[in-house]
């Protein structure tokens, strides 16, 4: 048990992933979580305003589903597999992190500095979220994909566009890690 | 019964991004600070894995559980929206650390401000799809 309990090491999560886009393969599916966003836009109205969410989203109950395992399966792993919460990070992430203000870099999954209480019910912490979730969600449609949809699938089937969008993933998050956020911090 | 086995993948994925910390915000920071080789490790074996998955599919043309040909997601070719979009998303990524599939895991996981960054998102893809027309792809 103690093996399941503690944190999961890169060399088994990455093959893990794999398996994940293998079995959406044989069930005839393709991996890719940002679709949901689109499909979430259109059940709530969303092809009233643009012909770009007027499709049949019922074609993509299978990803809803996949999205309600993924929420399950983070419940299981924070109430029954997971004891402490720490995060090992790298000493200089620590120290990086604390220059800017942050407390208790890697005591628990997010900081409390952006995703508190406290933070939430400001207005700058608010923006945050929800400026860092529009960013998201706009940059994912706008490249056709995301995380698992470029990254993992594309770039398993190499495809260009996909490695082509995965550099701008990364331009995209060094800028905000040297640039933005020691500004916004 | 057809969906149960998309609940349980799901489930199965879920859990693998609570235990590796792939959820976590810390985890998105050290990777863009080079800091550590734990994302690195995750998304490039999956990747290598990935594409050897791909290649045995289409070589010994793998079929699917329905006796379908396994058919993947083709790309159109274009510099722009992949990189433009790309560079948006990643700027997002590195604020809210967390990509589409980790918002969802949260929310099971606990933390109930993701909730904001779920809406967020959700605009952030409307609003792409109302200047969908006017953009440069």
């Amino acid at each position: 048990m103690e093996i399941i309990t503690q944190p999961w090491e890169w060399y088994v999560a990455g093959p893990l992933i794999a398996l994940v886009m293998f079995l959406l393969l044989y069930f005839g599916k393709n991996f890719g979580m940002s679709s949901n966003l689109r499909t979430m836009c259109t059940i709530a109205g969303g092809d009233k305003v643009a012909d770009f969410f007027k499709f049949d989203w019922k074609s993509q109950r299978w990803n809803l589903m996949f999205v309600v395992g993924a929420i399950v399966g983070g419940f299981i792993a924070a109430n029954y597999l997971t004891p402490s919460e720490t995060v090992a990070l790298n000493p200089k992430t620590i120290a990086d992190l604390k220059a800017l203000g942050f407390e208790n870099p890697g005591s628990q999954y997010l900081p409390s500095e952006i995703f508190g209480g406290e933070t939430l019910f400001s207005l700058k912490g608010f923006l945050i979220l929800l400026g860092g979730g529009f960013l998201v969600g706009f940059g994912a449609r706008y490249a056709g994909g995301c995380t698992s949809g470029h990254a993992i699938s594309g770039i398993s089937d190499l495809q260009i566009p996909s490695l082509i969008a995965v550099a701008g993933f990364f331009i995209g998050g060094l800028v905000m890690t040297y640039f933005f956020l020691p500004i916004i911090f | 019964m057809n969906y149960i086995k998309f609940l349980l993948t799901g489930i199965l994925f879920g859990i693998v991004m609570s235990k590796a910390e792939i959820i976590s915000w810390y985890r998105i920071y050290e990777m863009f600070k080079f800091q550590s080789f734990h994302m690195y490790g995750i998304i490039g074996s999956a990747i290598i894995l990935g594409i050897v998955i791909v290649q045995i599919i289409k070589r010994r043309e793998v079929k699917s559980i329905e006796g379908d040909e396994i058919v993947f997601c083709h790309k159109d070719r274009s510099v722009t929206r992949y990189l433009a979009g790309g560079i948006i998303f990643g700027l997002g990524w590195a604020l809210a650390g967390a990509c589409p599939g980790p918002m969802f895991v949260l929310v099971g996981y606990g933390y109930l401000s993701i909730l904001v960054v779920i809406a967020g998102a959700l605009l952030g893809t409307l609003a792409y799809g109302v200047l969908r027309p006017k953009l440069p792809h």
